[in-house]
Protein backbone atom coordinates (compact mmCIF):
# COMPACT_ATOMS: atom_id res chain seq x y z
CA UNK A 1 0.00 0.00 0.00
CA UNK A 2 1.22 3.46 -0.85
CA UNK A 3 2.26 5.85 1.91
CA UNK A 4 -0.47 8.20 2.99
CA UNK A 5 -0.79 11.44 4.86
CA UNK A 6 -3.74 12.62 6.91
CA UNK A 7 -5.55 15.68 5.61
CA UNK A 8 -7.90 17.92 7.57
CA UNK A 9 -9.60 20.80 5.83
CA UNK A 10 -11.56 22.94 8.26
CA UNK A 11 -13.17 26.34 8.18
CA UNK A 12 -14.40 28.36 11.14
CA UNK A 13 -17.98 27.41 10.36
CA UNK A 14 -17.47 23.69 9.93
CA UNK A 15 -15.24 20.79 8.97
CA UNK A 16 -14.93 20.40 5.23
CA UNK A 17 -12.88 17.27 4.73
CA UNK A 18 -10.98 14.76 6.78
CA UNK A 19 -9.22 11.66 5.55
CA UNK A 20 -6.01 10.18 4.22
CA UNK A 21 -4.36 11.05 0.95
CA UNK A 22 -1.37 10.11 -1.13
CA UNK A 23 -0.73 13.64 -2.22
CA UNK A 24 -2.14 17.11 -1.55
CA UNK A 25 -1.88 20.10 -3.87
CA UNK A 26 -2.56 23.56 -2.51
CA UNK A 27 -2.33 27.11 -3.90
CA UNK A 28 0.29 28.55 -1.55
CA UNK A 29 1.09 32.21 -1.66
CA UNK A 30 4.40 31.65 -3.46
CA UNK A 31 2.93 29.25 -5.98
CA UNK A 32 1.25 25.90 -5.95
CA UNK A 33 2.78 23.28 -3.70
CA UNK A 34 2.43 19.54 -3.71
CA UNK A 35 2.73 17.72 -0.43
CA UNK A 36 3.66 14.08 -0.26
CA UNK A 37 3.72 12.03 2.93
CA UNK A 38 6.67 12.81 5.22
CA UNK A 39 7.05 16.31 3.92
CA UNK A 40 9.06 18.45 6.35
CA UNK A 41 7.24 20.91 8.63
CA UNK A 42 5.95 23.86 6.68
CA UNK A 43 3.52 26.64 7.33
CA UNK A 44 2.34 29.11 4.73
CA UNK A 45 -0.58 31.19 3.64
CA UNK A 46 -2.90 30.17 0.85
CA UNK A 47 -4.19 32.10 -2.10
CA UNK A 48 -7.79 31.67 -3.16
CA UNK A 49 -7.94 28.62 -5.36
CA UNK A 50 -8.32 24.91 -5.67
CA UNK A 51 -7.07 22.41 -3.11
CA UNK A 52 -6.76 18.98 -4.64
CA UNK A 53 -6.51 15.87 -2.54
CA UNK A 54 -5.29 12.66 -4.16
CA UNK A 55 -7.24 10.11 -2.17
CA UNK A 56 -5.51 7.20 -3.86
CA UNK A 57 -5.10 5.78 -7.34
CA UNK A 58 -4.95 9.21 -8.92
CA UNK A 59 -8.49 10.01 -7.87
CA UNK A 60 -8.65 13.71 -7.04
CA UNK A 61 -11.06 15.51 -4.78
CA UNK A 62 -11.39 19.24 -5.28
CA UNK A 63 -12.07 21.87 -2.64
CA UNK A 64 -12.26 25.56 -3.22
CA UNK A 65 -10.70 27.75 -0.55
CA UNK A 66 -10.82 31.52 -0.53
CA UNK A 67 -7.53 31.76 1.29
CA UNK A 68 -6.27 30.54 4.61
CA UNK A 69 -3.29 28.82 6.13
CA UNK A 70 -1.77 25.43 5.50
CA UNK A 71 0.26 23.67 8.13
CA UNK A 72 2.26 20.62 7.20
CA UNK A 73 3.58 18.02 9.61
CA UNK A 74 5.23 14.85 8.36
CA UNK A 75 2.01 12.86 8.70
CA UNK A 76 -0.68 15.52 8.95
CA UNK A 77 -1.73 18.34 6.70
CA UNK A 78 -4.05 20.91 8.22
CA UNK A 79 -5.73 23.47 6.03
CA UNK A 80 -7.41 26.29 7.92
CA UNK A 81 -9.64 27.68 5.22
CA UNK A 82 -11.13 31.14 5.29
CA UNK A 83 -14.85 31.28 4.75
CA UNK A 84 -14.91 34.87 3.65
CA UNK A 85 -13.03 36.76 1.02
CA UNK A 86 -10.27 38.57 2.80
CA UNK A 87 -8.13 41.43 1.76
CA UNK A 88 -6.45 44.05 3.85
CA UNK A 89 -8.49 47.03 2.69
CA UNK A 90 -11.68 44.97 2.82
CA UNK A 91 -11.03 44.22 6.50
CA UNK A 92 -10.24 47.88 7.05
CA UNK A 93 -13.55 48.98 5.62
CA UNK A 94 -15.38 46.47 7.80
CA UNK A 95 -13.65 47.82 10.87
CA UNK A 96 -14.64 51.34 9.93
CA UNK A 97 -18.19 50.20 9.42
CA UNK A 98 -18.34 48.64 12.89
CA UNK A 99 -17.07 51.89 14.40
CA UNK A 100 -19.54 53.95 12.46
CA UNK A 101 -22.38 51.70 13.56
CA UNK A 102 -21.40 52.18 17.18
CA UNK A 103 -21.45 55.94 16.79
CA UNK A 104 -24.78 55.89 15.03
CA UNK A 105 -26.30 53.59 17.61
CA UNK A 106 -25.08 55.81 20.39
CA UNK A 107 -26.50 58.96 18.92
CA UNK A 108 -29.90 57.48 18.07
CA UNK A 109 -30.37 55.07 20.96
CA UNK A 110 -29.35 57.56 23.57
CA UNK A 111 -32.78 59.07 23.29
CA UNK A 112 -34.39 55.64 23.72
CA UNK A 113 -32.48 54.84 26.88
CA UNK A 114 -33.15 58.22 28.33
CA UNK A 115 -36.80 57.59 27.61
CA UNK A 116 -36.71 54.21 29.35
CA UNK A 117 -35.07 55.76 32.36
CA UNK A 118 -37.60 58.57 32.50
CA UNK A 119 -40.39 56.04 32.24
CA UNK A 120 -39.01 54.05 35.15
CA UNK A 121 -38.76 57.19 37.25
CA UNK A 122 -42.32 58.15 36.34
CA UNK A 123 -43.63 54.74 37.41
CA UNK A 124 -41.78 55.10 40.67
CA UNK A 125 -43.29 58.53 41.29
CA UNK A 126 -46.79 57.32 40.48
CA UNK A 127 -46.45 54.43 42.92
CA UNK A 128 -45.31 56.83 45.63
CA UNK A 129 -48.27 59.11 45.01
CA UNK A 130 -50.65 56.18 45.27
CA UNK A 131 -49.12 55.08 48.53
CA UNK A 132 -49.51 58.59 49.95
CA UNK A 133 -53.13 58.73 48.85
CA UNK A 134 -53.87 55.42 50.54
CA UNK A 135 -52.27 56.63 53.73
CA UNK A 136 -54.37 59.81 53.64
CA UNK A 137 -57.58 57.85 53.27
CA UNK A 138 -56.69 55.70 56.26
CA UNK A 139 -56.07 58.56 58.65
CA UNK B 1 -66.74 38.81 44.41
CA UNK B 2 -65.92 39.50 40.78
CA UNK B 3 -68.70 38.77 38.34
CA UNK B 4 -68.46 35.55 36.40
CA UNK B 5 -68.26 37.47 33.14
CA UNK B 6 -65.15 39.29 34.24
CA UNK B 7 -63.49 36.06 35.25
CA UNK B 8 -64.40 34.44 31.97
CA UNK B 9 -62.76 37.28 30.05
CA UNK B 10 -59.66 36.92 32.14
CA UNK B 11 -59.45 33.19 31.45
CA UNK B 12 -59.71 33.82 27.73
CA UNK B 13 -56.91 36.37 27.81
CA UNK B 14 -54.62 34.12 29.87
CA UNK B 15 -55.32 31.30 27.44
CA UNK B 16 -54.29 33.37 24.46
CA UNK B 17 -51.11 34.47 26.22
CA UNK B 18 -50.39 30.85 26.93
CA UNK B 19 -50.74 30.01 23.27
CA UNK B 20 -48.09 32.60 22.45
CA UNK B 21 -45.65 31.42 25.09
CA UNK B 22 -46.15 27.84 24.01
CA UNK B 23 -45.39 28.76 20.40
CA UNK B 24 -42.31 30.72 21.43
CA UNK B 25 -41.12 27.77 23.47
CA UNK B 26 -41.37 25.48 20.49
CA UNK B 27 -39.68 27.92 18.13
CA UNK B 28 -36.83 28.46 20.59
CA UNK B 29 -36.47 24.71 20.98
CA UNK B 30 -35.96 24.05 17.31
CA UNK B 31 -33.65 27.04 16.94
CA UNK B 32 -31.63 25.85 19.89
CA UNK B 33 -30.99 22.53 18.25
CA UNK B 34 -29.71 24.27 15.14
CA UNK B 35 -27.55 26.62 17.16
CA UNK B 36 -26.06 23.68 18.99
CA UNK B 37 -25.21 21.99 15.73
CA UNK B 38 -23.49 25.15 14.58
CA UNK B 39 -21.55 25.22 17.80
CA UNK B 40 -20.36 21.68 17.20
CA UNK B 41 -19.43 22.51 13.64
CA UNK B 42 -17.16 25.34 14.76
CA UNK B 43 -15.21 23.13 17.13
CA UNK B 44 -12.82 21.36 14.70
CA UNK B 45 -11.45 24.66 13.39
CA UNK B 46 -10.87 25.98 16.89
CA UNK B 47 -9.11 22.77 17.91
CA UNK B 48 -6.94 22.69 14.81
CA UNK B 49 -5.92 26.32 14.95
CA UNK B 50 -5.11 26.00 18.64
CA UNK B 51 -2.86 23.05 17.85
CA UNK B 52 -1.08 24.92 15.09
CA UNK B 53 -0.49 27.87 17.41
CA UNK B 54 0.78 25.52 20.09
CA UNK B 55 3.24 24.15 17.55
CA UNK B 56 4.31 27.68 16.68
CA UNK B 57 4.77 28.57 20.32
CA UNK B 58 7.12 25.75 20.91
CA UNK B 59 8.84 25.88 17.58
CA UNK B 60 12.04 27.87 18.04
CA UNK B 61 10.92 31.10 16.43
CA UNK B 62 12.75 34.28 17.19
CA UNK B 63 9.76 36.33 16.06
CA UNK B 64 7.37 37.10 18.90
CA UNK B 65 4.09 38.74 18.06
CA UNK B 66 2.82 41.64 20.21
CA UNK B 67 -0.35 39.68 20.87
CA UNK B 68 1.54 37.10 22.88
CA UNK B 69 3.33 39.52 25.16
CA UNK B 70 1.87 40.32 28.56
CA UNK B 71 2.06 43.97 29.51
CA UNK B 72 2.93 44.63 33.14
CA UNK B 73 0.83 47.72 33.86
CA UNK B 74 -2.70 47.90 32.60
CA UNK B 75 -4.01 51.39 31.93
CA UNK B 76 -6.88 50.71 29.62
CA UNK B 77 -8.50 47.42 28.74
CA UNK B 78 -11.13 46.38 26.24
CA UNK B 79 -14.17 44.20 26.66
CA UNK B 80 -15.95 42.43 23.88
CA UNK B 81 -19.44 41.86 25.18
CA UNK B 82 -21.71 39.38 23.46
CA UNK B 83 -25.41 39.44 24.25
CA UNK B 84 -28.64 38.48 22.58
CA UNK B 85 -30.57 40.97 20.52
CA UNK B 86 -33.88 40.48 22.24
CA UNK B 87 -35.06 39.83 25.74
CA UNK B 88 -37.57 37.25 26.97
CA UNK B 89 -34.79 34.85 27.72
CA UNK B 90 -34.87 34.71 31.49
CA UNK B 91 -31.92 36.01 33.42
CA UNK B 92 -29.44 35.27 30.67
CA UNK B 93 -28.32 38.78 29.86
CA UNK B 94 -28.75 40.19 33.35
CA UNK B 95 -26.60 37.45 34.87
CA UNK B 96 -23.90 38.25 32.37
CA UNK B 97 -24.13 41.97 33.03
CA UNK B 98 -24.02 41.43 36.78
CA UNK B 99 -20.75 39.55 36.40
CA UNK B 100 -19.42 42.25 34.15
CA UNK B 101 -20.34 45.09 36.49
CA UNK B 102 -18.47 43.38 39.33
CA UNK B 103 -15.45 43.11 37.09
CA UNK B 104 -15.76 46.73 36.00
CA UNK B 105 -15.98 47.86 39.61
CA UNK B 106 -12.68 46.12 40.25
CA UNK B 107 -11.11 47.82 37.26
CA UNK B 108 -12.43 51.18 38.41
CA UNK B 109 -10.85 50.76 41.80
CA UNK B 110 -7.56 49.88 40.16
CA UNK B 111 -7.92 53.04 38.08
CA UNK B 112 -8.10 51.16 34.82
CA UNK B 113 -10.21 52.62 32.08
CA UNK B 114 -12.17 50.46 29.71
CA UNK B 115 -13.47 50.37 26.17
CA UNK B 116 -16.30 48.24 24.89
CA UNK B 117 -16.94 46.46 21.71
CA UNK B 118 -20.43 45.08 21.79
CA UNK B 119 -22.17 42.41 19.78
CA UNK B 120 -25.90 42.42 20.36
CA UNK B 121 -28.46 45.08 21.21
CA UNK B 122 -28.74 44.35 24.92
CA UNK B 123 -25.02 44.71 25.48
CA UNK B 124 -25.04 48.10 23.83
CA UNK B 125 -27.59 49.45 26.28
CA UNK B 126 -25.81 48.05 29.30
CA UNK B 127 -22.32 49.16 28.32
CA UNK B 128 -23.55 52.62 27.68
CA UNK B 129 -24.90 52.93 31.19
CA UNK B 130 -21.55 51.89 32.67
CA UNK B 131 -19.96 54.97 31.23
CA UNK B 132 -17.29 53.21 29.21
CA UNK B 133 -16.51 54.15 25.65
CA UNK B 134 -18.10 52.00 23.01
CA UNK B 135 -15.75 51.75 20.08
CA UNK B 136 -17.60 49.29 17.92
CA UNK B 137 -21.00 47.68 17.79
CA UNK B 138 -23.00 45.32 15.69
CA UNK B 139 -26.28 43.56 16.36
CA UNK B 140 -26.00 39.88 17.22
CA UNK B 141 -25.88 38.14 13.87
CA UNK B 142 -28.71 35.90 14.99
CA UNK B 143 -29.26 32.31 14.01
CA UNK B 144 -26.74 32.08 11.23
CA UNK B 145 -23.65 34.00 12.22
CA UNK B 146 -20.76 34.11 9.80
CA UNK B 147 -17.17 34.89 10.58
CA UNK B 148 -17.44 37.56 7.95
CA UNK B 149 -19.88 39.49 10.15
CA UNK B 150 -17.39 39.70 12.99
CA UNK B 151 -14.21 40.67 11.18
CA UNK B 152 -14.80 44.38 11.54
CA UNK B 153 -15.59 44.44 15.25
CA UNK B 154 -12.64 42.21 16.06
CA UNK B 155 -10.30 44.29 13.97
CA UNK B 156 -11.24 47.51 15.77
CA UNK B 157 -10.18 45.96 19.06
CA UNK B 158 -7.04 44.27 17.79
CA UNK B 159 -5.91 47.44 16.07
CA UNK B 160 -6.15 49.47 19.24
CA UNK B 161 -4.32 46.72 21.11
CA UNK B 162 -1.51 46.75 18.61
CA UNK B 163 -1.37 50.52 18.73
CA UNK B 164 -0.89 50.29 22.49
CA UNK B 165 -4.20 51.94 23.38
CA UNK B 166 -5.46 48.80 25.07
CA UNK B 167 -3.36 46.56 27.28
CA UNK B 168 -5.64 43.56 27.29
CA UNK B 169 -8.84 42.44 25.65
CA UNK B 170 -11.45 40.33 27.42
CA UNK B 171 -14.31 38.41 26.01
CA UNK B 172 -17.61 38.50 27.91
CA UNK B 173 -20.22 35.94 26.90
CA UNK B 174 -22.40 33.08 28.07
CA UNK B 175 -20.87 29.66 27.80
CA UNK B 176 -23.22 26.87 26.87
CA UNK B 177 -23.01 24.09 29.43
CA UNK B 178 -26.31 22.39 28.70
CA UNK B 179 -29.88 23.36 27.99
CA UNK B 180 -30.59 24.27 31.59
CA UNK B 181 -27.27 25.87 32.46
CA UNK B 182 -25.50 28.80 30.90
CA UNK B 183 -22.29 30.01 32.43
CA UNK B 184 -21.54 33.76 32.23
CA UNK B 185 -17.86 33.95 31.42
CA UNK B 186 -15.12 36.53 31.18
CA UNK B 187 -12.07 35.32 29.34
CA UNK B 188 -8.85 36.98 28.41
CA UNK B 189 -8.58 37.09 24.65
CA UNK B 190 -5.41 39.05 24.14
CA UNK B 191 -2.55 38.71 25.12
CA UNK B 192 -2.91 35.08 24.26
CA UNK B 193 -2.28 32.86 27.27
CA UNK B 194 0.35 30.28 26.55
CA UNK B 195 -0.83 27.93 29.28
CA UNK B 196 -4.00 27.26 27.34
CA UNK B 197 -1.92 25.54 24.71
CA UNK B 198 -0.52 22.05 24.93
CA UNK B 199 3.16 21.65 25.63
CA UNK B 200 5.57 19.98 23.31
CA UNK B 201 9.01 19.07 24.46
CA UNK B 202 10.97 18.55 21.29
CA UNK B 203 12.35 21.60 19.51
CA UNK B 204 12.02 22.10 15.81
CA UNK B 205 10.95 24.85 13.50
CA UNK B 206 8.80 25.24 10.47
CA UNK B 207 9.77 26.27 7.03
CA UNK B 208 7.95 29.57 6.68
CA UNK B 209 6.85 30.77 3.31
CA UNK B 210 7.41 33.61 2.63
CA UNK B 211 8.37 34.73 6.17
CA UNK B 212 7.36 33.95 9.78
CA UNK B 213 5.89 37.41 10.42
CA UNK B 214 3.21 37.28 7.74
CA UNK B 215 2.13 33.77 8.59
CA UNK B 216 2.06 34.27 12.35
CA UNK B 217 0.22 37.59 12.09
CA UNK B 218 -2.50 36.08 9.99
CA UNK B 219 -2.70 32.96 12.11
CA UNK B 220 -3.15 34.87 15.35
CA UNK B 221 -5.83 37.12 13.89
CA UNK B 222 -7.68 34.06 12.61
CA UNK B 223 -7.34 32.46 16.01
CA UNK B 224 -8.87 35.43 17.78
CA UNK B 225 -11.62 35.59 15.22
CA UNK B 226 -12.41 31.94 15.68
CA UNK B 227 -12.63 32.44 19.45
CA UNK B 228 -15.00 35.35 19.00
CA UNK B 229 -17.04 33.38 16.50
CA UNK B 230 -17.24 30.50 18.93
CA UNK B 231 -18.41 32.85 21.67
CA UNK B 232 -21.07 34.35 19.44
CA UNK B 233 -22.36 30.94 18.40
CA UNK B 234 -22.40 29.70 22.00
CA UNK B 235 -24.18 32.80 23.16
CA UNK B 236 -26.76 32.26 20.45
CA UNK B 237 -27.37 28.72 21.63
CA UNK B 238 -27.58 29.99 25.22
CA UNK B 239 -30.15 32.62 24.29
CA UNK B 240 -32.35 30.07 22.56
CA UNK B 241 -32.19 27.54 25.36
CA UNK B 242 -32.75 30.19 28.03
CA UNK B 243 -35.72 31.46 26.07
CA UNK B 244 -37.08 27.96 25.75
CA UNK B 245 -36.84 27.40 29.50
CA UNK B 246 -38.33 30.81 30.30
CA UNK B 247 -41.23 30.24 27.94
CA UNK B 248 -41.86 26.78 29.36
CA UNK B 249 -42.07 28.31 32.83
CA UNK B 250 -44.46 30.96 31.52
CA UNK B 251 -46.66 28.32 29.92
CA UNK B 252 -46.75 26.31 33.15
CA UNK B 253 -47.60 29.42 35.13
CA UNK B 254 -50.41 30.20 32.75
CA UNK B 255 -51.79 26.68 33.22
CA UNK B 256 -51.93 27.01 37.00
CA UNK B 257 -53.38 30.50 36.70
CA UNK B 258 -56.15 29.19 34.47
CA UNK B 259 -56.91 26.43 36.96
CA UNK B 260 -57.28 28.94 39.78
CA UNK B 261 -59.41 31.25 37.70
CA UNK B 262 -61.61 28.36 36.65
CA UNK B 263 -62.21 27.50 40.31
CA UNK B 264 -63.07 31.11 41.06
CA UNK B 265 -65.41 31.20 38.08
CA UNK B 266 -67.25 28.07 39.23
CA UNK B 267 -67.65 29.52 42.71
CA UNK B 268 -69.00 32.79 41.36
CA UNK B 269 -71.43 30.93 39.15
CA UNK B 270 -72.68 28.78 41.99
CA UNK B 271 -73.04 31.75 44.26
CA UNK B 272 -75.11 33.52 41.63
CA UNK B 273 -77.43 30.51 41.24
CA UNK B 274 -77.80 30.08 44.98
CA UNK B 275 -78.68 33.71 45.32
CA UNK B 276 -81.23 33.53 42.56
CA UNK B 277 -82.91 30.50 44.11
CA UNK B 278 -83.05 32.08 47.53
CA UNK B 279 -84.53 35.22 45.99
CA UNK B 280 -87.19 33.19 44.24
CA UNK B 281 -87.94 31.22 47.39
CA UNK B 282 -88.03 34.45 49.40
CA UNK B 283 -90.35 36.05 46.82
CA UNK B 284 -92.69 33.01 46.87
CA UNK B 285 -92.81 33.02 50.67
CA UNK B 286 -93.72 36.73 50.69
CA UNK B 287 -96.63 36.10 48.32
Amino acid sequence: MAMTIHVDIVSAEGAIHSGTAEMVYAPAILGEIGIAPRHSQLITRLNPGDVRVDVGGGQLEHFYVSGGIIEVQPHVVTILADTALRAHDLDESKALEAKRRAEEALSSKLAQYEYAKAQAELLDAVAQLRAIERLRKKY
Amino acid sequence: MASSNEIRNKIVSVKSTQKITKAMEMVAGSRMRKAQERMEAARPYADKIRRVIAHLYHAATEYRHVMTEERPNHKRVGYMVVSSNRGLCGGLNSNLFRLLSKELEKQRQANIEFDFCTIGNRALGFCQRTGGKIVAWRPHPGDTPHVEDLIGTVKVMLDSFEAGELDAIYMVYNRFVNTMTQQPTIEQLVPIHSEKLEVFTHAWDYIYEPNPEGVIDQLLVRYIESLVYQAVVENGACAQSARMVAMKAATDNATSLIRELQLLYNKARQAAITQEISEIVGGAAAV
